[in-house]
């Protein structure tokens, strides 16, 4: 970096740093990047795309890379539970040291000095091991979970032949990880039990058990292979069993009684006697609806047709998966390869067909069909979960009361979502920071009745000429907005203290509002800034804030 | 056959809201506010404080619109300078009230209109300076087929010019104006008076009375009778700062 720290794109320091590549002119021509690539620049430019977030909403696709987050100095991963460091991951180095996952961190640091640190993130964690569920429900098998907080399951029941087998399945997961930057161990048994046992405890980096095994491939492991509860593990260690062979002897009966119905459970689980189901998760794809026409549409009315027919379908599909959509995304796409799109939203969660179609046509006009739309697809990007209601309700004798979310989805599609609000009292003694908007579905809470105005100046005004009784009368007379008022009746003072959390200006400052009605009958609400006996609570003016009805 | 044109005209208005107050309901064709009509209010003059108090008129009226549990009403406006907590006290609590904010008064009009034909709410305001005679004819129009009540707040334009001056088809035309409060006997703001002045109303005739403002159901009353005062008006220079000696 040069002195200065400035960065010129067409400096000389800068192009070095990019001609990394081979040269383009050694480039064979099928080779060289095309000039659409190049831009005006000779050197290949990134694809810009690259860094946009993928749709499961992270960075780049599954395939970045990690760094190696560990060099040559042994170091752990501490996570703080309680009152106390714990080492919760070692690498090789640190675990030939002699330090293991569960010791706490100051022991770690006193037996070796030098350690290098890095804290714990169980949810970046957890996130990792989601996406790589869903990867592998979208690309193995259809049946993936997460198995505890460092493992996946895969089912691979009639799917790894697509792969070639067994062997080179696990290799090519390997691998794929590997790149990824996870060193990773894979089992593959019979049972989900002996898996996760085998993975965790059984050494080799592939273990492939054949059909059947499973019992004599446990026996040497440690009972904590079995996913004991800690009191069962507790117990087992003073009987003294240590190995999973331990417990194939014992009764069932008195195990069940010392460790509990759920060690049992377990172990028949990990050997194959009882079933353990997995529960894989689900890759959510989206509700969508395709049309393709037969001949491009450019009418209002066409257009209106299709998007029923479209509108008819999601809803079936809709229906079976017992969701409700919160937005729609309508693409026409036009002859001349260019896409219209057109989005509605709603405010709860709805699959009627004859609403959404209502909030469709008054966006219609907003669709550009050009030469002429050829296909049209409806798809439905934020859905919730709608459950079928029950008629029972609407045979009640008593009057419904009326649903307002198909109105304010309709009116909010002709001025906008922020047209429609609601106002909510928020905990505010100040009169203009009282009040928010909630949306248009919420149910708000009300006011103290404190009398407040009816209409209130966005800012208050200054009165002038003010008469008053100090330190807590109303005013006697004043001139406001260019005429003067002669006071026959008032109330208060109200005292509104300032809200020195919010501004550290308010740390003294009092209101003292009046509510004052005039000669012929205006009814206004005043301010006097201070309480008229220390001075820094205000200069005692006096200001116009609202009016009475 | 004159019945029966008498009973079509009849069905062809929604249910009658009276005023409780004896006169009102009196004078007024049909025993009360049309369920299913366009309502106009304004205020006696441009000033600031008969605004108000035509303000908290419509929003009585439409607080006694939506009184039924679970209803909302819809108040449109451009400019948006009410106070809620106002609002709650004339009778509209903050989860009776849904707000619309246009940009412009045509827009409003018409996402009023969508609101009346809709008929899931108790009532619709709003608030605008510029409504021509059709637009306040589809206004009707829209109340009469959503059967939901239309006030329409209309604001001064230019000074000294009444809005209701222009032709309208509205089924009541209102006019709200601030009065000097009789006194309290103890030094206070009592309860606040206004002249009421029915301009115009399909059916019937034109007038106007003193009345005592909203309370916080959104009714009226009528003032007590000048005897039955507590104090003197000729009084209240000395008794209005009573505690002020």
């Amino acid at each position: 970096m040069p002195r200065g720290g400035g960065w010129r794109p067409g400096a000389r320091w800068a192009q070095g740093t990019h001609s990394g590549g081979p040269s383009l002119d050694a480039l064979p021509a099928h080779q060289r990047p095309t000039m659409r690539e190049l831009g005006r620049r000779s050197e290949a430019a990134a694809p810009v795309f690259r860094a946009l977030r993928s749709d499961d909403g992270t960075s780049g696709g599954i395939a970045a890379p990690l760094p190696p987050l560990w060099g040559l100095r042994p170091t752990i991963v501490v996570a703080r539970t309680g009152q106390r460091d714990v080492v919760t991951a070692a690498c090789p180095a640190a675990l030939d040291l002699g330090l293991v996952p569960g010791m706490a961190a100051a022991h770690a640091r006193a037996l070796v000095s030098d350690l290098d640190l890095l804290d714990a993130g169980p949810d970046a964690d957890r996130a990792w091991l989601d996406r790589l569920a869903l990867h592998a429900a979208r690309c193995w098998t259809p049946t993936a979970a997460v198995s505890g907080t460092d493992g996946l399951w895969l089912d691979l029941s009639g799917t790894t032949h697509l792969f070639g087998g067994e062997e080179r399945f696990a290799a090519r997961l390997l691998g794929f990880l590997r790149r990824l930057g996870f060193t990773a161990r894979v089992a593959i048994a019979g049972t989900p039990g002996a898996a996760h046992a085998l993975a965790r405890y059984g050494g080799a980096g592939v273990r492939i058990l054949p059909e059947g095994g499973e019992s004599e491939a446990l026996a040497p492991l440690p009972l904590a292979a079995l996913r004991l509860a800690p009191e069962a593990l507790a117990a087992a260690a003073r009987f003294g069993i240590e190995r999973i062979a331990d417990l194939y002897p014992m009764p069932r009966g008195p195990l069940a009684r010392r460790l509990g119905r759920g060690a049992v459970e377990r172990l028949d689980q990990a050997r194959g006697f009882v079933p353990e189901p997995i529960v894989p998760v689900v890759p959510f794809d989206m509700p969508e609806a395709r049309r393709s026409l037969l001949e491009p549409i450019g009418t209002a009315e066409a257009i209106e047709q299709v998007i029923a027919d479209l509108l008819g379908d999601l809803v079936l599909a809709l229906r079976k998966r017992s969701l409700g959509v919160r937005s729609l995304v309508l693409r026409c796409n036009r002859l001349d390869m260019g896409a219209q799109f057109v989005t509605v939203g709603t405010a709860r969660a709805t699959r009627d067909a004859k609403h959404l179609l209502r909030l469709f046509r008054l966006r219609i006009d907003r669709i550009e069909p050009g030469l002429g739309i050829e296909t049209m697809v409806l798809a439905a990007p934020q859905v919730e979960a709608l459950a079928p209601e029950a008629i029972a309700a609407a045979l009640d004798t008593a009057r419904q009361a009326p649903d307002l979310a198909p109105l304010v989805d309709a009116l909010a599609g002709r001025a906008g979502d922020a047209a429609l609000f609601r106002l909510s009292a928020i905990e505010s003694d100040v009169p203009e920071r009282a009040i928010a908007r909630a949306g248009p579905l919420a149910k708000p809470a009300g006011w103290p009745v404190w009398p407040r105005p009816i209409r209130m100046l966005a800012r208050p005004e200054a009165l002038s000429g003010v008469v008053a009784l100090l330190p807590d009368h109303p005013p006697r007379r004043f001139a406001w907005r260019g005429r003067s008022y002669a006071v026959v009746a008032g109330d208060g003072p109200e005292r509104i203290h300032g809200e020195w959390w919010r501004r550290p200006g308010e740390m003294w400052a009092v209101r003292d509002y009046f509510r004052v009605e005039a000669t012929s009958g205006e009814r206004f609400w005043l301010f006097r800034r201070g309480d008229a006996i220390t001075d820094k609570t205000g200069d005692l003016s006096w200001y116009m804030h609202g009016v009475f009805g | 056959m004159l019945r029966a044109a008498v009973a079509r005209v009849a069905a062809s208005r929604g249910p009658v809201l009276p005023f409780g107050v004896g006169p009102v309901d009196h004078l007024l064709a049909g025993g009360g506010l049309d369920g299913a009509g366009l309502h106009e209010v304004a205020g006696a003059s441009a000033s600031w404080s008969d605004d108000a108090a035509a303000t908290i008129f419509a929003a009585g009226i439409a607080s006694r619109f939506a009184a039924a549990p679970d209803v909302s009403a819809l108040w449109a406006l451009t400019r948006f300078d009410l106070y809620a907590p106002g609002l709650e006290q004339a009778g509209l609590a903050p989860d009776r009230v849904l707000y619309a904010q246009g940009r412009t008064d045509k827009e409003l009009l018409a996402l009023c209109e969508d609101a009346l034909r809709d008929g899931s709410l108790a009532c619709v305001v709003a608030e605008v300076k510029a409504a021509d005679q059709t637009a306040t004819r589809r206004l009707q129009l829209a109340a009469s087929e959503g059967n939901t009540p239309m006030i329409l707040y209309r604001r001064y334009r230019r000074y000294g010019q009444c809005p209701l001056a222009d032709p309208s088809l509205a089924m009541t035309r209102w006019r709200i104006g601030t009065l000097s409060s009789g006194r309290l006997a103890s030094p206070g703001v009592g309860r606040g008076r206004w002249n009421v002045e029915l301009v115009r109303q399909r059916g019937g005739p034109p007038f106007s009375l003193e009345l005592e403002a909203c309370d916080d159901q959104g009714r009226l009353a009528l003032p007590a009778a000048t005897a039955d005062r507590a104090v003197a008006p000729g009084r209240t220079d000395t008794v209005a700062f009573g505690h002020a000696a």
